[in-house]
């Protein structure tokens, strides 16, 4: 018989097997260059394997030839979205085998952008990841601000990404008065623009059905896969390092951490917009302090330049210019590992000096590399949709991870 | 600070003394020398102690140094969010040494030790999934050692004819840019016309 015979449904072609498919590279979701290679059951993802490295500069190698001070812009272009903070850590990693004490100013400058920085993070963050989830009105808003805050970056630097700014022993330069005015103006007004954009997601059906109780973190797993910023925060834990061990001087400043509950998607983006209004606070304290605290904002000696005026009389002083932008300082002998609440997590730097002008050896650690390594665990059994969500809610950049 | 660290550290050394072969306190961070045989073991105890609890891992690397005879050192740092310490460890090993690998006591250790595999071509051993990470697919030579040059050894380029990326050895315009600012009256070690007239 012809038509009474369907045995032949069961050859290799038509059995049911997963399907593979790439996420990216090229994908406005990936946040960058990631590959995923997926593997589908149906729509639930059953392995996601992530390819990392195609934005691998060899960061780490290219600072062992060259000077501390050469290797600071270095830092801007890990995590591009808030430069300020990474250079943060090799200052202080530079300041702790040196010993050198960073003026009171400087410090004040420090906390202040670093809490910047954090802002630019978690509104491009918050934003986008709306926007993965199909909300398109959240990023223009948010990058109008990211606007006002890179020229906040530009007047007090010069650039409005690649800062430069921390160097070791303080910072490059004062503040002029208005900036910090208009700083202190920009922290009233920005909370009415964050009720807007709260406004705009938090009771968003859409984005709750996209966010709540996904890519659920535990405790354990937070212990198991090295968590740490907010995925630790929005899962209960108050662990942050501007607490838990002080540096700077943020031990001085009012602030709260913000913790979640459940420790999905939505608690996190709950605990950034929450980051961002306490991050506000301590701007405004910031400001206040500023404009009562004036002084130097380097701590004048070996690894700093002498001041302009200096070396218009000095012949010692020019000589220091000199040497210090050919040969750069020495830094002795020693390792130590640097770390600093940074707004994606813990970055810290490891740093292997042996007596010389250039770092032996320096190990970037990123906190969206330990996140995103454990895309495959948290993902597995969700769908497909909910992996953009993951990767945003994770805050993945490439410059920090691929280094 | 440093007195709670010498605690600790007396502590773990007097629980585990066929693993720790020395440590130290400087800069306020404690580092312990531990051996290469007894990692994993040694790993999983700071982890369950109660008064260790390093349950995150931060951070795994390596440093070559090419002048000493087990050339690297693979450092660990481990932070105990509940009794708020880090502790750093550092195993002297051989080129071709296979270290333990921590994944089964630290999943997160998987893509740090995939690193370290992939920059400095050491091999951890019990790893699930040793592929290079960061590298070009079909990379050749451990980048991170002290022997591979900066410029690597091939660069790329679209090939019009071809229509597609092809592989050529790298090609220098000019010398790769190494300059020596080092003061004459430290470090660098010049070499004049001339000088082997003195010595004899």
């Amino acid at each position: 018989m012809m038509d009474g015979n369907f045995d032949d449904a069961l050859t290799g072609e038509q059995k049911i097997r997963n399907f593979n498919i790439n996420f990216g590279p090229q994908h406005p979701a990936a946040h960058g260059v990631l590959r995923l290679v997926l593997e589908l059951d149906g729509e639930i993802v059953e392995r996601c394997d992530p390819h990392v490295g195609l934005l691998h500069r060899g960061t780490e190698k290219l600072m062992e030839s060259r000077t501390y001070l050469q290797n600071l812009p270095y830092f801007d272009r890990l995590d591009y979205v808030a430069p300020m903070n990474q250079e943060h850590a090799w200052c202080l990693a530079i300041e702790k085998l040196t010993g050198v004490e960073v003026p009171r100013r400087a410090s004040l400058i420090r906390v202040l952008y670093s809490e910047i920085g954090r802002v630019l993070n978690h509104l491009l963050n918050v934003t986008t990841q709306a926007m993965d989830v199909g909300a398109l009105t959240p990023p223009l808003w948010g990058f109008e601000e990211r606007e006002k805050l890179m020229v906040f970056y530009e007047r007090a630097c010069g650039a409005r990404l690649h800062a430069a700014y921390f160097r070791p022993g303080g910072v490059h330069q004062d503040l002029p008065p208005e900036l910090i005015d208009d700083i202190d103006t920009w922290a009233d007004e920005f909370p009415a623009v964050l009720a807007d954009i709260d406004g705009l997601l938090t009771e968003n059906r859409i984005f709750k059905q996209r966010n709540v109780d996904i890519c659920v973190v535990s405790e354990e797993e937070i212990q198991d896969w090295g968590y740490s910023g907010v995925m630790v925060r929005g899962s209960g834990l108050a662990w942050d390092l501007r607490r838990a061990q002080p540096y700077e001087c943020y031990d001085e400043f009012d602030f709260q951490i913000p913790v979640g509950t459940k420790g999905d998607c939505y608690d996190r983006y709950l605990v950034r917009m929450a980051e961002m209004r306490e991050s506000v606070k301590i701007i405004k304290q910031a400001c206040e302090k500023l404009r009562n605290e004036p002084g130097d904002v380097l701590a004048r000696g070996k690894i700093t330049p002498p001041s302009r005026t200096d070396m218009k009389t000095s012949m010692e002083a020019l000589i220091h210019h000199f040497k210090l932008y050919t040969e750069g300082f020495h830094v002795p002998e020693g390792e130590v590992y640097a770390a600093v609440e940074a707004p994606k997590g813990e970055f810290g730097v490891y740093l292997v000096a042996d007596g010389t002008n250039k770092p032996y050896r320096a190990k970037l650690r990123a906190p969206g590399f330990l996140h995103l390594q454990s895309i495959d665990h948290v993902a597995k059994g969700h769908q497909l949709a909910d992996v953009s969500a993951i990767i945003g809610t994770m805050d993945v950049v490439f410059g920090e991870i691929d280094r | 600070m440093s007195e709670a660290l010498t605690e600790l550290a007396q502590h773990i050394e007097a629980k585990r003394p066929d693993c720790v072969l020395s440590w130290e306190i400087s800069h306020g961070e404690l580092t312990m020398n531990v051996t290469l045989s007894s990692l994993a073991g040694f790993v999983e105890f700071l982890k369950t102690d109660r008064n260790c609890r390093f349950s995150t891992l931060v951070d795994i690397t390596a440093v070559d140094l090419p002048d000493r005879d087990p050339r690297f050192d693979v450092v660990y740092h481990f932070l105990s969010m509940y009794q708020n310490h880090r502790i750093r460890l550092k195993l002297a090993v051989r080129e071709d040494d296979m270290v333990p690998s921590i994944t089964s006591v630290h999943p997160s250790a998987n893509w740090f030790e995939r690193e370290v595999f992939d920059m400095f071509g050491l091999l951890f051993t019990g790893h699930p999934d040793l592929r290079r990470l960061l590298t070009d697919y079909g990379f050749r030579g451990y980048p991170l050692r002290k022997d591979f040059p900066t410029t690597g050894y091939t660069e790329v380029r679209y090939d019009e004819e071809q229509k597609r990326v092809v592989y050529e050895p790298v090609k220098l315009v000019q010398e790769y840019r190494q300059f020596d600012f080092m003061s004459p009256w430290e470090g660098a070690e010049y070499i004049m016309p001339g000088d082997e007239k003195a010595e004899g």
